[in-house]
């Protein structure tokens, strides 16, 4: 599936939360399941910076795409995480760092993605196209 | 359980009628806002008086010599008045109208620093000092050479006064502290804080911004040396506060920012400075939060600061007993001495997934490490939730925001 593929299969899903709990509920859970990041990536060179909550984030090649693996200390900010690595992770460097993630927007989590302190997730967002970005130069 | 007096004698429903936006909605349900300590709500008479600023008077200050420049450097002058009333400073040169907390410390640290710190003095500040009240300092010591020194902070998040006796010695030439803790709540024994630096002729300054609207202060009786406190988080607007300083002090400190209004003549091979005040109040300020701090300050005194502390003591009291029937819940911050604030952890949860639920469930609270992170490094802990309470906060909200910390529990842990 493509990047827009995933994002529209989300939106699909989060349309059948009718409040605010159901989706949070959800996200938690998706936030509970994430796969852990390997330890040795659990250090502060792989820290997001700029948020609230701790926000690890490690990217690789393999076989040409790029593969992210993330984890947080925060359990809703971990269950976003997941989502942006299941929409982002395993595809080319290129068309990560051109993706337009419209879909936090459509599943009524804009606030999120708002540049305050509180949330990394910006920061996130940006880090994971630097990496593409980088990935995509070096090739 | 059985209501302390001032929560039952205090007519809060009377006070909220008085605050138009404690009855909106966030996200569908009644707003409870419990993050005082980052700003307060306005009353309409502060928030009239804005209005009526702009729209009776505006005028430039302290220029003019038309009718309204007239009225409107009236009104800021008589706000400066009410705050040498409202602190009991001396002397109305003595206050400084500042843009805020933050202005005022770096203009001590900035033009203090200046004129009597050398290589070698040291600074005392404390580890729970908000970084306004940080930052400055760690500025002037690379500057001036100087050398920082902490005050220890307890785990129930008092200052270790043994040891802070031990750090003032004859290099020491200033200790800047707060008086209330805006991320435990600790209120700070600053009067014996005060007569032991002044036994070792060292001057104090008091960060105030989380005392001004909830203790009577009074900078005489405190001998404190300088004062800094907000406007915004007194009920009053954002963009004005207070510096209040010792006449001996602000004379012999050079001026902090160069232009208007500081001046007495300026050539242009040389400036003289202006007098106390206007020597520390360069350009044009904020004229409206200036002009309008006085109904904040006129409608705190209508209801009056004592039974406002004796309100706001109760209410923390049974937010305290409240929060902690919470299993899992633990206070960060327990100090014997507290003013409105409470600072806390659910066991299994990061702060920010609490504070996430609780905004969904219309309670305002703050969550991280309140710009105190040398505070939470010092807990080991990554942050915390913290509610901060006002005069207009109620029994009701604490209910609230402890059935909505129970609900976020259950969904997180």
């Amino acid at each position: 599936m493509t990047i827009n593929e995933i994002q529209d299969e989300l939106i699909d899903d989060f349309s059948f939360f009718e409040d605010w709990m159901e989706k949070y509920e959800y996200i938690i859970q998706l936030g509970k399941e994430l796969p852990l990041i390997d330890e040795q990536y659990k250090q502060d060179e792989y820290l997001i910076k700029g948020c609230q909550s701790r926000v690890w984030l490690h990217a690789a090649q393999q076989d040409g795409k790029v593969v992210f693996t993330a984890d947080s200390d925060a359990v809703i900010t971990k269950g976003l995480v997941s989502l942006m690595v299941k929409v982002l992770s395993g595809h080319s460097a290129e068309a990560i760092a051109k993706s337009d993630l419209y879909f936090i927007d459509q599943i009524g989590l804009k606030e999120h993605l708002s540049p305050t302190r509180a949330n990394g997730l910006v920061s996130m967002v940006k880090q994971m196209k630097l990496y593409a970005a980088a990935l995509q130069a070096q090739a | 359980m059985e209501q302390a007096t001032a929560l039952v004698s205090f007519d809060v429903q009377r006070v909220r009628e008085d605050f138009p936006i404690l009855s909106r909605t966030v996200n569908g349900k009644p707003l409870v806002y419990l993050d005082n300590g980052a700003t307060t709500q306005k009353p309409k008479q502060v928030v009239d008086a804005i209005q009526a600023y702009y729209t009776d008077i505006n005028s430039n200050i302290h220029r003019g010599v038309h009718h309204l420049s007239q009225l409107a450097t009236d009104a800021y002058e008589i706000t400066r008045r009410k705050v040498r009333e409202f602190i009991n400073a001396g002397h109305e040169h003595e206050v400084i109208l500042t843009p805020g907390t933050t202005h005022g410390i770096n203009l001590v640290a900035s033009c203090y620093g200046k004129a009597f710190v050398k290589p070698g003095d040291e600074i005392i500040i404390s580890a729970m000092e908000h970084h306004s009240n940080i930052v400055p300092w760690h500025m002037l010591c690379e500057d001036r050479g100087a050398v920082l020194r902490i005050i220890p902070v307890t785990e129930e998040g008092e200052l270790d006064m043994e040891t802070y006796r031990s750090l003032l010695n004859e290099r020491t030439k200033l200790v800047a502290v707060t008086y209330v803790s805006n991320a435990l709540g600790t209120i700070n024994p600053v009067k014996e804080l005060i007569a032991l630096a002044h036994r070792a002729d060292v001057p104090v300054l008091l960060d105030a911004a989380q005392a001004i609207q909830h203790l009577p202060i009074d900078v005489q009786a405190l001998d404190v040396d300088f004062l800094v406190f907000s406007g915004h988080k007194m009920y009053g607007p954002t963009g004005v506060g207070v510096l209040y300083g010792k006449e001996k002090y602000l004379e012999a400190m050079p001026p902090y920012q160069g232009g208007g209004d500081m001046i007495k003549e300026v050539t242009l091979t040389k400036t003289v400075y202006n007098d106390l005040p206007f020597k520390f109040e360069a350009g044009t300020p904020n004229i409206e939060a200036g002009i309008c701090l006085a109904d904040a300050i006129d409608y705190l005194n209508e209801i009056g600061l004592d039974r406002i502390l004796a309100y706001e003591h109760d209410l923390l009291e049974y937010a305290t007993e409240r929060m902690l029937e919470i299993p899992g819940l633990r206070i960060i911050g327990t100090a014997k001495e507290k003013s409105s604030v409470i600072s806390f952890l659910v066991e299994g949860t990061h702060p920010y997934d609490v504070g996430v639920i609780l905004d969904k469930l219309g309670i305002a609270i703050r969550t991280g490490h309140h710009c105190a992170q040398p505070l939470m490094d010092h807990y080991g802990i990554p942050g915390t939730a913290r509610a901060s309470l006002a005069m207009y906060n109620t029994v009701e909200e604490i209910d609230a925001l402890v059935a909505g910390i129970a609900r976020a529990q259950a969904m997180l842990v």
